[in-house]
């Protein structure tokens, strides 16, 4: 420090009037500024639909005061939506199609990758490839064939039809992401589990799946998400109320009538997005490294 | 332990690889098979749910309507030929080309931001800029719907609040283009915050050290240590956003469905249109499989991006 501050007045007088120390402070103040800035602009719609559902119907279209407070603050919104069935329905078909999903895919692509980051076979590296690319295959691509697909198996409205499309979203990144896991523990531990007569399977469960839980938390919250809030494959193939999951149940099924009741939307949305949020905010760091493991992790 | 681990090390590959056939041979293809065993269920998905359905679709893109007759390519000549479509080409690439830009754009400098503060207080902040990124975005685009809403926009509001006139949200052609790029920016600028804060952190600080010290401006700092050390990283995630991107369906679904004149489709939303809406199948396949050259040439990139990355780590 005291070498800039000797050097700084005599080197450049006029250029840097500042020092360092006063330059890294402002930057700090503008770090601050700029990311309070987004946080409030990303923070908005969420802030609103709560402040609308919390509003009764007659509040919303009043049009008078400020519409990003609530004057009358209620909980009906929330209490009607818990209590009616069709919104039941929906949370539990999201429920049931969740969780099978997320057991198959794990099961799926936690064999899957053990075996291609550690046994091979022929073909092996090829499909380490195309497991990446059917990652970058979206869902736009192939709900069309899908359609007919579904038809064909007689599956057209049936929420269990969901069971067998959303693996193809969440099973490639899961498996990719369970490679470089897999891959990064050392050589050495199976060696050693291998010489004490451990089969595969044992070196699976014993070793490899403790040691990479990490990878299998964050694998397993994005198989959530994913399955979660996915929204084309149901909008195109689940058409009656009693099959529909959360997302195309509140888009669908709260619209569907002439007047727009926004509260109850926003309350619905509100309930549908509060799984994923609430797991979030416990498994931060999983959920980051899951993000991150796709790019950073080969 | 350590004893075990130096004393299996160099005998273990050594069985593995120079294995005389005969007993081991045996357990070599015993192991394959397993192996592949497990791969099963995986080579399942893909080549049942991913790759027939890509070839189906191709398939189905050939027939007429009633999917009575083969029509060879003149499903994509006709959609060429029309104009609607050439407007959904045009709003595709300049939906995913502008919002993939602006999302790395701040994503990036939010990166920065990130990276400058003390890492006590990135925790939180981080916390609450990635929330865009974890709601279900059907979700959060209904609550965009309600501030875009034509008589209750709260966004209007504030702009009446200042004297300013209201604006059309989503009734008029730039301004929905606008609205959905915005809506779109808004949920995929966290992912690239994200990815690239943990790009920076990953480039060597005795970097910017030595850059100092030879007076580098933090502009040049940008441009010779920073951008270099990140441009994989960088390029891997614009071309990755822009397949996803390219590709999105729920927010021009659910803000505009397309409106006002078809002005706002993409080639997803319009594919949905065409074929389950309109029932046209062959029609909605040939439009959706318009994506796949796009995405082929992207998912190209990407992958020799990953791979240089891989090999970068390992050596």
């Amino acid at each position: 420090m005291s070498v800039t501050t000797a050097t700084a007045p005599l080197a450049a007088p006029v250029r840097r009037p500042r020092s360092l120390r006063a330059e890294r402070r402002w930057a700090l103040y503008g770090s601050y500024v700029a990311l309070g800035f987004f946080v409030i602009f990303f923070l908005i719609p969420p802030f609103h639909m709560f402040m609308t559902s919390l509003k009764t119907s007659a509040e919303i279209s009043s049009e008078s005061g400020n519409p990003w407070l609530v004057a009358h603050p209620t909980l009906s919104n929330y209490i009607e939506l818990i209590l009616a069935p069709n919104f039941q329905t929906f949370f539990w078909n999201s429920t049931k199609i969740t969780v099978c999903v997320v057991v198959i895919t794990m099961v799926i692509s936690v064999l899957a990758a053990f075996s291609l980051a550690r046994m091979k076979f022929w073909g092996s590296q090829t499909l380490a490839t195309g497991v990446f690319l059917t990652y970058l295959v979206p869902e736009s691509l192939l709900f069309i064939p899908m359609f007919q697909i579904i038809g064909a198996l007689g599956l057209t409205n049936n929420a269990w039809a969901m069971v067998l499309l959303y693996p193809t979203l969440s099973v490639p990144f899961c498996t990719w992401i369970m490679i470089g896991y897999f891959a990064s523990i050392p050589k050495e531990l199976d060696e050693a589990a291998l010489i004490d007569g451990a089969s595969w399977f044992q070196m699976l469960t014993q070793i490899f799946i403790p040691v990479a839980m990490p990878g299998i938390i964050a694998a397993t919250i994005f198989a959530f998400t994913v399955s979660w809030g996915t929204f084309l494959y149901p909008m195109a193939y689940l058409f009656s109320s009693n099959q529909m999951v959360l997302t195309v149940g509140i888009v669908s099924d709260l619209i569907r009538a002439d007047v727009f009741q926004w509260g109850k939307i926003m309350a619905g949305s509100l309930m549908a997005a509060a799984p994923p949020v609430i797991i979030y905010a416990f498994l931060m760091d999983y959920y980051i490294a899951g993000l991150t493991a796709g790019a950073t992790k080969g | 332990m350590a004893d075990g681990s130096i004393a299996a090390a160099p005998s273990m590959p050594g069985v593995a690889s120079y294995a005389p056939p005969g007993g081991l041979h045996r357990l070599m293809r015993r192991r394959s098979t397993i192996a592949f065993l497990m791969a099963l269920p995986l080579i399942a998905i893909i080549v049942l749910l991913v790759v027939y359905p890509t070839l189906y679709a191709i398939y189905l893109s050939m027939l007429n309507k009633r999917m009575t007759k083969f029509v060879g390519l003149g499903n994509f000549v006709f959609l060429l030929g029309r104009p609607t479509f050439q407007a959904v080409i045009f709003q595709s690439v300049l939906f995913a080309v502008s919002a993939v830009v602006l999302k790395a754009g701040i994503g990036f400098a939010l990166a920065h931001f990130m990276h400058n503060i003390p890492s006590r207080r990135q925790r939180i902040l981080r916390g609450l800029l990635l929330i865009p990124w974890v709601v279900p975005l059907a979700m959060s685009t209904l609550g965009w719907w309600w501030l875009f809403d034509p008589s209750y926009s709260a966004f209007n509001w504030v702009l009446n609040a200042f004297g300013a006139p209201s604006v059309p949200w989503l009734g008029q052609t730039w301004w929905a283009r606008f609205s959905v790029i915005l809506v779109n920016v808004w949920y995929g600028a966290p992912f690239f915050m994200i990815m690239y804060l943990a790009a920076l952190k990953s480039v060597p600080e005795q970097l910017y050290e030595a850059a100092a010290i030879d007076g580098a401006s933090a502009i040049q700092k940008l441009f010779f240590i920073t951008l270099p050390m990140m441009r994989n990283i960088i390029s891997i995630t614009v071309l990755f956003s822009l397949i996803v991107t390219f590709a999105n369906f729920d927010i021009v679904r659910i803000l505009t469905n397309g409106g006002p004149q078809d002005s706002t489709h993409l080639f997803s939303t319009y594919a949905f249109q065409v074929g389950i809406q309109s029932g046209d199948i062959p029609l909605g396949a040939s439009v959706s499989l318009f994506m796949l050259p796009i995405l082929a040439v992207f998912a190209f990139f990407i992958l020799r991006g990953v791979n240089r990355r891989t090999k970068e780590q390992m050596g």
